[in-house]
């Protein structure tokens, strides 16, 4: 019994005996000396994983008595999760390196967060939920306030821990109530309860715990927090937040709306899809006025979100695939944008300002031309990938007799599209005066050329992720 | 006779107090920190009363962990709170506020 458990589990409790024994290798020896070994083993690491997930072949398994459940939807999300991980982490070396940040508790925290994001993929319980939930938030907590003698940093990370525990406390309310009034904290007898005919309790339940999540996927009326940590943390740490922890928490959106919900879809459709609406509107129109493009990345974020929440308001299998697909692109395009966002320095210091990118092409004709196709790209701009992302959830709207979300959709990328043209037009049309400073670093310089070229070559097949996508959302939705 | 809705009232109560704590209090940082504590503490009462209720023991194990996991968030919290206190000198509610827009 409890060694199937634990096979089922390998792939978290090897990562978490790892992070457990590289923080004692590290605090007994070198210190953050040894930093960047540590940061690239935890790469290496990481990748390997995902790529033991990857193989590791078909079929659904459960442990614990269905409380962790490993299928072809959390394999997925959790080869997401550690590939865009992994990325982040040997991007973030050369900033953290040059600004002396970067401490061997960095990369541990990434894998503990990490591990926190694959139980929450994972989960099959509201008490796994939890767990997952908590510990990679807390990390995250943590990582956001990494430069301690920064004002803004430890106000981002404060901003983070309140708002981040307010909507755990608003989960924690919702799946009490969901416990109480389906009589057990499993998905699967949840469903049973709910199919019965959904009491008001529960549906109470739902709407907290819907609630609890939009915070965490940043969804409007709930995104305060995130300009703020965006712009705070320093930038490695707002291109983690912009990626994995997305993905994980809208997996988990979805695992709970689809398996613990499943029977009263019109239920959460209509929640669903009022977050979708607003957050892509807000996203669309707070963003046209912000000139640092950290908090830009942030909007971008709401907006983005709003998009992949409507492949979740649809209901369906295909919405499901829709939404990992738009994830997927999403985690990719962001990768890029922040490998350039990384580089962008003024001698030798960073800056966040968009004036400062004023005619960068002049200077750097082909990362300008790297930045414009990931811009076209998060724009949704035809033919590039970008814009198959947002087709996809359109479409998976359209078909769900949701015509008026996917109107609303097309017309929030309309006026999306304007602030991700405008930096474009900077760096072919600005003005001619001192920018930035030329060079990149090899490693950034490899991940913004790759982002923008997946952008370019996907629109062949996507690399074959619809396939992938569509198999793993068929083991969510049944 | 005290039953299971005279417990869920209270557990309401105490949620809804610490909701309004952590939005209408302007002073002082650590009140945040207590609100938070306060929601997760309604949210055990619920369980407890909820696993009482139903003869089940699972709400009373989520109990457990959700006072563990309080703990440590409480103590992230407020070693959070230390470092923004060292470099801005101040914890009041309204001096959080470096980044706006």
């Amino acid at each position: 019994m409890i060694s199937a458990d634990i096979s089922v589990v390998l792939p978290e409790l090897l990562l978490a005996v790892y992070a457990m024994g590289a923080l004692l290798v590290t605090v007994y020896t070198s210190k953050d000396k040894g930093a960047p070994m540590v940061l690239w083993t935890t790469s290496v690491v990481l990748v390997a994983t995902a790529i033991w997930i990857a193989l590791s072949g078909g079929g659904t398994r459960v442990a614990f008595g269905g409380m962790f459940v490993d299928d072809g939807f959390a394999r997925f999300a959790k080869v997401t999760i550690l590939l865009s991980a992994a990325a982040i982490l040997l991007m973030s070396q050369d900033y953290m390196q040059k600004r002396d940040l970067l401490r061997f508790e960095y990369p541990i925290l990434v894998v503990l967060s990490v591990i926190g994001m694959m139980m929450m993929v994972s989960a099959g319980d509201l008490m796994a939920l939890y767990m997952g939930l908590e510990l990679q938030s807390l990390a995250l907590y943590v990582v956001a306030s990494l430069r301690r003698d920064s004002v803004k940093s430890t106000e981002a990370g404060l901003k983070y821990f309140v708002l981040g525990a307010l909507s755990s406390g608003l989960l924690l309310y919702g799946a009490s109530l969901t416990y109480g009034y389906a009589g057990t904290t499993l998905f699967t007898g949840i469903v049973e309860a709910a199919n019965e005919g959904i009491s008001l309790g529960l549906l109470f339940g739902l709407v907290f715990l819907i609630a609890g999540l939009a915070f965490k996927v940043s969804a409007a009326p709930f995104h305060m927090w995130t300009p703020d940590v965006y712009e705070g943390s320093p930038t490695p740490i707002t291109a983690f937040f912009a990626t994995a922890p997305k993905v994980a928490a809208m997996a988990l959106f979805a695992r709970v709306v689809h398996d613990a919900f499943s029977g009263v879809v019109s239920d959460w459709q209509q929640i669903v899809a009022f977050l979708s609406v607003i957050s892509m509107f807000l996203g669309a129109i707070a963003a046209i006025g912000q000139q640092n493009i950290k908090r830009l990345m942030a909007y971008s974020s709401i907006a983005h979100m709003g998009f992949a929440l409507m492949g979740l308001a649809a209901g369906t299998a295909f919405g499901v695939q829709a939404m990992l697909i738009y994830m997927a692109i999403y985690v990719t395009m962001n990768i890029g944008t922040f490998a350039f966002i990384l580089a962008m320095e003024k001698d030798g210091q960073p800056v966040t300002d968009i004036a400062s990118l004023q005619m960068y092409s002049k200077r750097e004709p082909l990362k300008a031309m790297a930045v414009l196709v990931l811009m076209f790209s998060l724009a949704g701009v035809p033919p590039l990938v970008g814009f198959f992302g947002k087709f996809y959830v359109l479409r998976a709207a359209y078909d769900a007799g949701l015509g008026w979300l996917a109107v609303a959709g097309v017309i929030a990328s309309v006026i999306g599209a304007f602030y991700y043209l405008r930096i474009v037009y900077y760096m072919y049309f600005g003005e001619d005066k001192e920018g930035l400073d030329t060079g990149m670093n090899p490693v950034l310089w490899g991940f913004l050329m790759a982002s923008a070229g997946v952008m370019l070559l996907g629109v062949i097949n996507l690399f074959g992720v619809e396939g992938v996508a569509a198999a793993a959302a068929a083991t969510l939705v049944n | 006779m005290i039953g299971l809705e005279h417990y869920l009232t209270v557990a309401a109560t105490l949620f809804v107090i610490g909701i309004f704590g952590l939005f209408l209090n302007r002073k002082n940082v650590i009140i945040l920190l207590m609100s938070i504590e306060l929601m997760l503490l309604a949210v055990n009462i619920n369980l407890v009363a909820f696993s009482s209720f139903l003869g089940d023991l699972v709400g009373q194990v989520f109990t457990l962990f959700v006072l563990t996991v309080a703990a440590a968030e409480a103590a992230i919290g407020l070693a959070i709170l230390v470092c923004f206190f060292r470099t801005r000198g101040t914890i009041a509610v309204e001096d959080v506020n470096n980044m706006r827009g």
